[in-house]
C-alpha cells in the first residue's frame, strides 16, 4: 500500500464532534442492522459499511444538502453522512410506508432527493454516470454544487468506470469519484479482480488527480477530500481518490468470510479501528473530555433505538402503492 | 420414489456431468469459485456462486475450469462469446439476470448475430445461466424475470426450467447445444426438492410438458408459477374442474404444438407469468395460440401477470405483485362462468 502522507488539518471542536457523531452513529446503525438480521427482523439481504466509516464522513464533511452523492449496495453509511433521517432509513430497511422510499426501495435503493441522496445502487458501477449527470446539471446550471460518486473495488472494473470518469473530464465536470478499496469484490480479492496494483493510478489514463489515502484515518480523508472539491467547486473538473479501508462484516450478512484472515479482521476491529484512532486524536488534540464522547454514544443509541421502535410499530405499504409512483403521469 | 435432491443440486449434478464429459465445458462469473488466489482458503469454504450452487465444483475440476471473474459482465460474458465461437463451451453465470444492462450488447449483437451476420459459418455453443424471479425480497434490481427479452432476440434460445428434474436436463441439453442458450433459474427455487435421476440425460428444447392432464381448462405457465397453476388446479379439481397444466420449458423455441393441442382439447386457455403484461411471455402465447387456435377456443384467453411496475422491495407489496392460485381460480372462474374459489 503506497497511502499518501496527508498534512492532519486543523479541526474546531465542533467539527471534530460533528465527525465522531457521524461515525459513531453509521458504526452503531450496521451493528444494530446486523443483530435485527440475525434475529429474522428483516426481509430480503443486507450489505453493511461498518469499518469504512471514516469515507463516508471525511468526504461528506464538505458537502451541504444542495450537493449530490450516489452510493452503492453498501449505502447505510453514505445515507448517514448525508443527513438522511435514521427513523426513515430504518423503516425502508423493514420495508414500512414510513420508509424513506415508502417501503418500495429497501436497503439497497434508500434514497433523499431532498438531502442531496442520488440512491443507493443495486447495480455494481450503476453510479458514475448517475454522478456524472448530476455534475452535468450543477455546471449548466452554474449552482457551484458539486457531485460524489462513492463506489467499491469491484466497481472500477465495471465499463461504467471508464465512461463515467472520461465523460466528467472531458467536460471539466464538478465531481468527485471516491472508491473505498475494501479488498474485496463480493469475496473476490482486489489483487486477483484488478489489473492495476492502485485503483488510483488509473485516474493518470483520464488526465485527472488522483489521490490514495488511509481509508480509516478520517482527517487525512477530510483533507484530501477538500482539496479535491475545492479543486471542482473551481470549474476545474473531477479528480479521483482512493480510500484503503476493511469491510468488518462480509459481503452481505451470512457471509461466513472464509478469505478474510484472522489477523487481518483483529487488527481492523482493533488498532486500525477508525472510530478508536480519532477517539486518541481528539483526546491528544484536547478536542473533546471523555464524557463529551460518552454522552454522542448515549445520544446515539437512543436515536437508533427510537428508529427502531418507528420502524417496527409502522405500517406496510397500502395495496394501491404497488402500482404508484412508475410514472409521473400515465 | 427416486432420488430427491434441490433444485440447486440438480443444476450443480448438470454441470458436473457435462464438466466431466466435455473439457471444453467452463464456467465463468463473479465468484462462481470465489475466493481466488487467495492462499489459506480450502476449496470447499469457497463461496461456489453467490448462492452456493456451484460450490464444490471448484474442488473436482480446478481453477483453471472454474473462473471467478471481476464484476466486469461485459467483459467476461463477451469473452464467452468469443471462447464459445473458437472451439470452447463455456457456460457464463451472468448473477442476476437483471444485471443483463451491464452486457446486453454482448448477447443481442454479438452471440445471437454471429452465426446469421457470418452466412452460417460461426457456432456459438455458448450458455449462460442466470437468476431471475420475484418473492426473494431482493427489490427491483435483483428480481426481475427478463425471459421475454431474450425470446424476442433471433439466435438466442431461452430455457425456464420449472422443477429440478428439468433443471438438469434441460441444462445438459443447453450445455451440449450449438447455439447460445439462455438458461433461466428462479432463485426461489433453489432449495424445492424433486425426484432426479442419477444419470446422465437431456431433455429437448423445444418439448412442453403436460405437467397435469384435464379436460376443461389448460393453464400455461412459465417457471415457477407451474407450482402456482399446480396449486390452483387441486384446488379447482375439488370443485369437479379439470385443469391441463403445460410447462412450455423452453419459450425460445416454443413448442407451439403441444399448446394448440391442449387448447384444442379445452377450448379455453389462462396464461400464468409473473413478469409485467406488456410485450410479454404471456401475449406472445397468447398472440400466438389467437393467430392458430382461434377457432378452437370457446371464450377470451385470460393472462394472470405481474402489474407494469418494477418489483417493490415491501413484502406485502411483493406477495400482492406475484401470481398466486386465488389469482388463476379467478380466471377460471371468469372463462367458466362460475365463482370457484380457492379452499385453503
Amino acid at each position: 500500500m503506497t497511502v499518501t502522507q496527508v498534512e492532519q488539518p486543523v479541526l474546531s471542536k465542533q467539527q471534530a464532534l460533528w465527525m465522531y457523531e457521524k461515525m459513531v452513529t453509521i458504526r452503531k446503525f450496521e451493528d444494530a442492522v446486523h443483530a435485527l438480521f440475525a434475529k429474522g427482523k428483516l426481509p430480503g439481504f443486507v450489505h453493511l459499511y461498518a469499518g469504512e466509516e471514516a469515507i463516508a464522513t471525511g468526504v461528506c464533511a464538505h458537502l451541504t444538502d444542495q450537493d449530490y452523492i450516489t452510493s452503492t449496495h453498501r449505502g447505510h453509511g453514505h445515507c448517514i453522512a448525508k443527513g438522511c433521517d435514521l427513523k426513515g432509513m430504518m423503516a425502508e430497511i423493514y420495508g414500512k410506508a414510513t420508509g424513506l422510499c415508502k417501503g418500495k426501495g429497501g436497503s439497497m435503493h434508500i434514497a433523499d432527493l431532498e438531502k442531496g441522496m442520488l440512491g443507493a445502487n443495486g447495480i455494481v458501477g450503476g453510479g458514475f454516470a448517475l454522478a456524472t449527470g448530476a455534475a452535468l446539471t450543477a455546471k449548466l446550471k452554474n449552482t457551484g454544487q458539486v457531485a460524489v460518486s462513492f463506489f467499491g473495488d469491484g466497481a472500477n472494473n465495471q465499463g461504467t468506470f471508464h465512461e463515467g470518469i472520461n465523460l466528467a473530464s472531458i467536460w471539466k465536470l464538478p465531481v468527485l469519484f471516491v472508491v473505498e478499496n475494501n479488498g474485496y469484490a463480493e469475496a473476490t480479492p482486489f489483487s486477483y479482480a484488478s489489473s492495476c496494483q492502485n485503483i488510483v493510478d488509473r485516474a493518470h489514463g483520464y488526465g485527472i488527480p488522483g489521490r490514495q489515502v488511509d481509508g480509516k484515518d478520517v482527517l487525512a480523508v477530510y483533507q484530501v477530500a477538500q482539496e479535491a472539491l475545492e479543486r471542482a467547486r473551481r470549474g476545474d473538473g473531477p479528480s479521483l481518490i482512493e480510500c484503503i479501508t476493511y469491510r468488518n462484516y462480509g459481503h452481505f450478512e451470512g457471509d461466513a468470510q472464509k478469505y478474510k484472515t484472522n489477523d487481518d479482521r483483529k487488527l481492523h476491529l482493533t488498532e486500525m479501528d477508525a472510530i478508536r484512532r480519532f477517539t486518541e486524536v481528539m483526546d491528544s488534540r484536547q478536542l473533546a473530555k471523555v464524557e463529551e464522547l460518552a454522552e454522542v454514544d448515549a445520544r446515539v443509541d437512543t436515536e437508533i433505538e427510537e428508529a427502531i421502535q418507528y420502524a417496527e410499530v409502522s405500517d406496510f405499504p397500502q395495496a394501491e402503492e404497488l402500482t404508484t409512483d412508475v410514472y409521473v403521469s400515465y | 420414489m427416486g432420488r430427491q435432491i434441490s433444485f440447486s443440486e440438480a443444476i450443480n449434478e448438470g454441470l458436473s456431468m457435462a464438466m466431466e464429459r466435455d473439457k471444453n465445458v467452463i464456467l465463468m462469473g463473479e465468484d462462481v469459485a470465489g475466493g481466488a488466489q487467495v492462499d489459506h482458503l480450502q476449496d470447499d469454504e469457497a463461496w461456489g456462486g453467490v448462492l452456493g450452487v456451484t460450490h464444490g465444483l471448484v474442488q473436482t475440476f480446478g481453477r483453471s475450469r472454474v473462473l471467478d471473474t471481476p464484476i466486469s459482465e461485459a467483459g467476461y460474458v463477451g469473452a464467452a462469446v468469443a471462447a464459445a465461437a473458437t472451439g470452447m463451451r463455456p457456460v457464463a453465470e451472468l448473477m442476476f439476470n437483471d444485471f443483463i444492462g451491464s452486457c446486453l450488447d454482448q448477447l443481442m449483437n454479438q452471440a445471437a448475430k454471429l452465426r446469421y451476420m457470418f452466412g452460417g459459418k460461426a457456432e456459438v455453443p455458448l450458455t449462460v445461466r442466470t437468476m431471475h424471479g420475484a418473492g426473494f425480497r431482493a427489490a427491483a434490481q435483483h428480481s426481475q424475470s427478463l425471459y421475454a427479452l431474450f425470446t424476442h432476440i433471433p439466435g438466442l434460445k431461452v430455457v425456464v426450467p420449472s422443477t429440478p428434474a428439468d433443471a438438469k436436463g434441460l441444462l445438459l441439453t443447453a450445455i451440449f447445444d450449438n447455439d447460445p442458450v439462455i438458461f433461466f433459474e428462479d432463485k426461489t427455487l433453489y432449495n424445492t426438492k424433486g425426484e432426479v435421476p442419477d444419470d446422465f440425460y437431456t431433455i429437448p428444447l423445444g418439448k412442453a410438458e403436460v405437467k397435469r392432464i384435464g379436460r376443461d381448462v389448460t393453464v400455461v405457465a412459465i417457471g415457477k408459477q407451474i407450482q402456482t397453476a399446480l396449486r390452483a388446479a387441486e384446488n379447482l379439481a375439488v370443485q369437479g374442474v379439470e385443469v391441463e397444466v403445460v410447462d412450455p420449458r423452453s419459450l425460445s423455441p416454443l413448442d407451439e404444438m403441444t399448446i394448440l393441442a391442449s387448447v384444442g382439447k379445452t377450448h379455453r386457455l389462462v396464461v400464468v407469468d409473473e413478469a409485467p403484461p406488456r410485450c410479454s411471455v404471456a401475449t406472445d402465447i397468447s398472440a400466438m395460440v389467437a393467430d392458430l387456435g382461434f377457432d378452437t377456443l370457446d371464450a377470451p384467453i385470460k393472462l394472470v401477470t405481474g402489474p407494469h411496475a418494477p418489483v417493490p422491495f415491501s413484502p406485502p407489496l411483493e406477495d400482492l405483485y406475484l401470481p398466486t392460485p386465488d389469482k388463476v381460480v379467478q380466471a377460471v372462474s371468469q372463462l367458466l362462468g362460475h365463482p370457484f374459489v380457492v379452499v385453503p
